[in-house]
């Protein structure tokens, strides 16, 4: 299974090669560490959020409230930085993690509790954390002037040469892969994904598993809502409307089934930065946006055919091993 | 009473990896006569309607209907041979009303092609009408219907594509005795169309009642057959049970100790009733029943998986009240469950972390997996299951069915259990790993472990336990010590026949 995974995530790295490759061939600078980095660094928010969404994911749940989770929490700290901007900016990010963290614990009480299905619950909160966006703000813009310059320049500070965008996006998925490698909810959170009645059975709640999922993809879209503000410096109502199909899209990308329990951190950042290199390269080489969304949706229905096909050869090894046992 | 067969099964074998499903068996239903099917369970009941209806493929054997020879490639070949099967559930469309039901692949057009609704439901009215059901509204949903009027719907389907040959899987399981009765006026109904009926119950009531001939299995074997009137109810009990000893099992000297668990007045709203019962230090309690007696539900209960409404569990003198199977496996019990591939193993994830799930509060520390002790814990309990895997890390769905159970063994053993709770332990694994499964078991007993064994494998539940309980219908029927205990008792015990 391991060797497999390694497989697909290896295949899934030679594709980005050769799409940086292609696109040198029309744009030379394209694959110039410094654009790569560049591109690195214009992922990182998208990196982070697959992230978040991938655990859910795993436990054949979904959430697609992020991008709204993402909107509230960015405006809430705008408004803070704008009426208080003494406020320190670690004290900011612990506020965007706890508000993140609520707005995911209803989704997840929602579903552990009532036993809603994920899809419904967060397709509720979705437009409810929104429409919450409007009324905190009144439909009023936070813009680049009411930001304090600490606000806007945290992330941009570099770092041995590295903005400090790109290292919170190295700290998250580090933190993740130790998450689902090393610690019994990592392993709890696949088990559930690939069968959730034998979990049952070996004494793992369920239910309590999934609310923790969704509480840990809160936190990651309320730390994208300040990251996502502060590096676009306007926050509205409209901020990532629709983002959560990107989100969504890195993780199939990266081979999350969507059936659950198979994925991995790798995965998840390289269908991401698959996506950030396509919607980096693109318009520099003149390609219309409308390309670049056919272009990304051709690449999920390529990749889930390619993991069907993959799990599909995994299952006849299953079966010719079985018959000689 | 006519001789010529409509349908003949002849020198059908059918094996699966690992598992002898049929050999050389043999099958004739006669037109205008009831066939009962008897076997204990893993006899190949389910595995032969599964060949009749064209789902399997039989490895040698014929098949020929009126004497022409046919073959069943799919499910929608032995539909058109007429053959159709009725199934415990039945396999219906809830949402669809009963016309839609009766007529279903079937419905007749309109000159533009389209469905034609109103002769659909004019068919459909004529059908339920010479069943004598004309009771149903054609245009009720199928889901507002009780479980018999849906067995009507079935059956009606069935008359409308002149169905020749019913096969009936347990359809009085779910009914209650009113239903059951209307069933048998069906099935008579039927009867008199000169359908062939394949009837298959646990029930010797219904046997006697219904059926024409009989046909038994067992272990995959066709081991007799006649008709009903000549045969009395213990012979052909002794024709499901006789059977020549095919392993032995292991030699244990009983030391059984004093009371670890026990149980009283344990009851369920609708599952089962007043429960009781003792299990003391190192001894195996078998439990035994027809499928549906209640024995998994009394034990997920006790395991924490379901909740009762009354009674009491006693664990070494403690009352304990599990609210969930962490909590039993916290106190001590653990439950291997009957389903291998959906409650035990998790495919997808290599062996030792499979043997460690249950476990992982003490392979962690403060929420940090230690590996190595994982690894450790794998090796030690497969090690001693004897478990064949190139490596630890490989995915348990490579396994064979037989070293997969040893893997959900050796997950549940490595929680260190007081009582350890087997449904079905040897269920369709090969004769190696059943000897192995047994093997430890006797070991676990010997180290003053507790053992409640379900199964419904009668040489097994003689060989191996100490005493056993028999459930019925919910309720504990008797409880016997395994001395000099027959077969022949167990199953009559279990099926209600006196003496």
């Amino acid at each position: 299974m391991k060797a497999f995974l390694r497989y697909r995530e290896v295949w899934l790295l030679a594709a980005i090669v050769v799409l940086i490759g292609l696109i040198s061939t029309r744009f030379p600078g394209f694959s110039d560490p410094a654009n790569l980095r560049q591109v690195f660094n214009d992922t990182s928010i998208l990196m982070i959020l697959a992230l978040g969404q991938m655990v859910v994911i795993l436990t054949r749940s979904i959430d697609l409230s992020m991008a709204s989770n993402l909107c509230f929490t960015g405006m809430v700290v705008a408004m803070l930085n704008a009426a208080h901007p003494a406020i320190p900016i670690p004290l900011l990010i612990v506020a965007a993690l706890l508000v993140g963290l609520a707005l995911g614990a209803i989704n997840g009480l929602l579903v552990w509790r009532l036993n809603i299905p994920s899809i419904v619950v967060t397709l509720g909160t979705l437009t409810i954390y929104r429409g919450a966006t409007f009324v905190i703000s009144g439909g009023a813009w936070v813009n680049a002037d009411q930001m304090s310059p600490a606000f806007i320049g945290l992330q941009r500070a570099a770092l041995l040469g590295i903005p400090v965008l790109s290292w919170i996006a190295v700290l998250v998925i580090a933190l993740f892969f130790l998450l689902m490698t090393r610690t019994a909810l990592g392993r709890s959170i696949y088990a559930i994904g690939v069968n959730p009645t034998a979990s049952v059975y070996a004494g793992i709640d369920v239910g309590r598993t999934k609310f923790i999922v969704f509480c840990l993809s809160g936190m990651i879209g309320g730390l994208c809502g300040y990251l996502w503000i502060s590096r676009y410096v306007i926050a509205s109502v409209e901020v990532a409307n629709g983002y959560e199909l990107n989100i969504i899209a890195a993780c199939v990308i990266g081979g999350i089934s969507i059936a659950g329990g198979i994925g991995s951190v790798g995965g998840a950042v390289l269908g991401a930065l698959f996506l950030g290199i396509i919607s980096n390269a693109l318009p520099v080489i003149n390609i219309s946006p409308f390309w670049q969304m056919a272009i990304s949706g051709s690449a999920i229905i390529l990749a889930v055919v390619l993991n069907a096909r993959g799990e599909r050869r995994q299952g006849r090894i299953i079966l010719r091993k079985a018959e000689a046992a | 009473m006519p001789s010529v067969p409509r349908l003949t099964l002849s020198g059908i074998s059918k094996s699966f990896p690992g598992v002898r499903a049929l050999h050389d068996v043999s099958l004739s239903l006669y037109p205008g006569q009831v066939t009962a099917l008897i076997g204990e369970n893993g006899a190949g009941k389910s595995t032969l309607v599964k060949i009749m209806t064209g789902i399997y493929q039989p490895d040698s054997g014929s098949i020929s209907i009126d004497d022409q020879p046919v073959t069943l490639p799919s499910a929608h070949a032995a539909f058109g041979h007429g053959i159709t099967a009725i199934h415990q559930e039945t396999v219906l469309f809830d949402d669809l009303t009963v016309a839609e039901n009766i007529i279903l692949g079937h419905a007749p057009r309109t000159r533009f092609g389209t469905i034609d609704w109103r002769t659909m439901r004019k068919n459909a009215k004529e059908v339920l009408g010479t069943m004598g059901a004309s009771h149903i509204d054609a245009d009720a949903r199928l889901k507002d219907l009780g479980i018999a009027n849906k067995h009507l719907v079935a059956v009606a389907r069935a008359m409308s594509i002149d169905a020749q040959i019913v096969i009936m899987d347990e359809p009085t399981a779910a009914l209650s005795m009113k239903e059951i009765e209307e069933l048998f006026l069906l099935i008579e109904f039927l009867k008199s169309e000169g359908k062939a009926i394949l009837f298959i119950s646990h029930k010797f009531d219904e046997i006697y009642r219904i059926a024409d001939r009989y046909t038994v299995f067992r272990d995959g074997e066709m081991v007799g057959e006649g008709l009903i009137k000549d045969a009395g109810q213990s012979q052909i009990v002794r024709m499901m049970v006789g059977r020549a000893v095919d392993h032995i099992f292991p030699q244990r000297k009983a030391e059984i100790g004093a009371p670890v668990l026990s149980v009283s007045g344990l009851s369920h709203p609708t599952e089962f009733d007043d429960i009781g019962f003792e299990l003391h230090r190192g001894e195996i309690l078998g439990f035994y029943g027809l499928v549906g007696a209640g024995r998994s539900e009394v034990m997920q209960a006790i395991s924490g998986i379901t909740r009762t409404s009354s009674g009491t569990i006693t664990l070494d003198g403690k009352p304990i009240a599990p609210k969930s199977a962490a909590d039993s496996i916290e106190a001590g019990i653990v439950y291997v469950p009957e389903e291998r591939g959906k409650q035990g193993v998790v495919i997808g994830l290599p062996i030792f972390q499979n043997v460690s799930l249950p476990s992982l509060r003490r392979t962690s520390k403060s929420g940090m997996l230690r590996l190595a002790e994982e690894f450790a814990l794998a090796r030690s309990y497969t090690e001693r299951l004897d478990l064949r895997a190139s490596s630890l890390s490989q995915d348990v769905g490579t396994l064979s069915g037989g070293n997969q159970q040893k893997i959900v063994i050796a997950k549940w053993l490595a929680t260190a259990p007081r009582v350890i709770i087997l449904d079905e332990p040897t269920k369709g694994i090969d004769i190696g790993s059943k000897a192995a499964v047994h093997g430890f078991m006797a070991e676990l007993v010997a180290q003053g472990l507790s053992v409640i064994m379900v199964s419904s494998e009668l040489p097994e539940i003689l060989g191996m336990s100490d005493r056993v309980v028999v459930m019925r219908e919910g309720r504990i029927a008797s409880v016997y010590d395994n001395k000099g205990l027959d077969a022949e008792t167990l199953v009559r015990t279990a099926a209600g026949i006196a003496e």
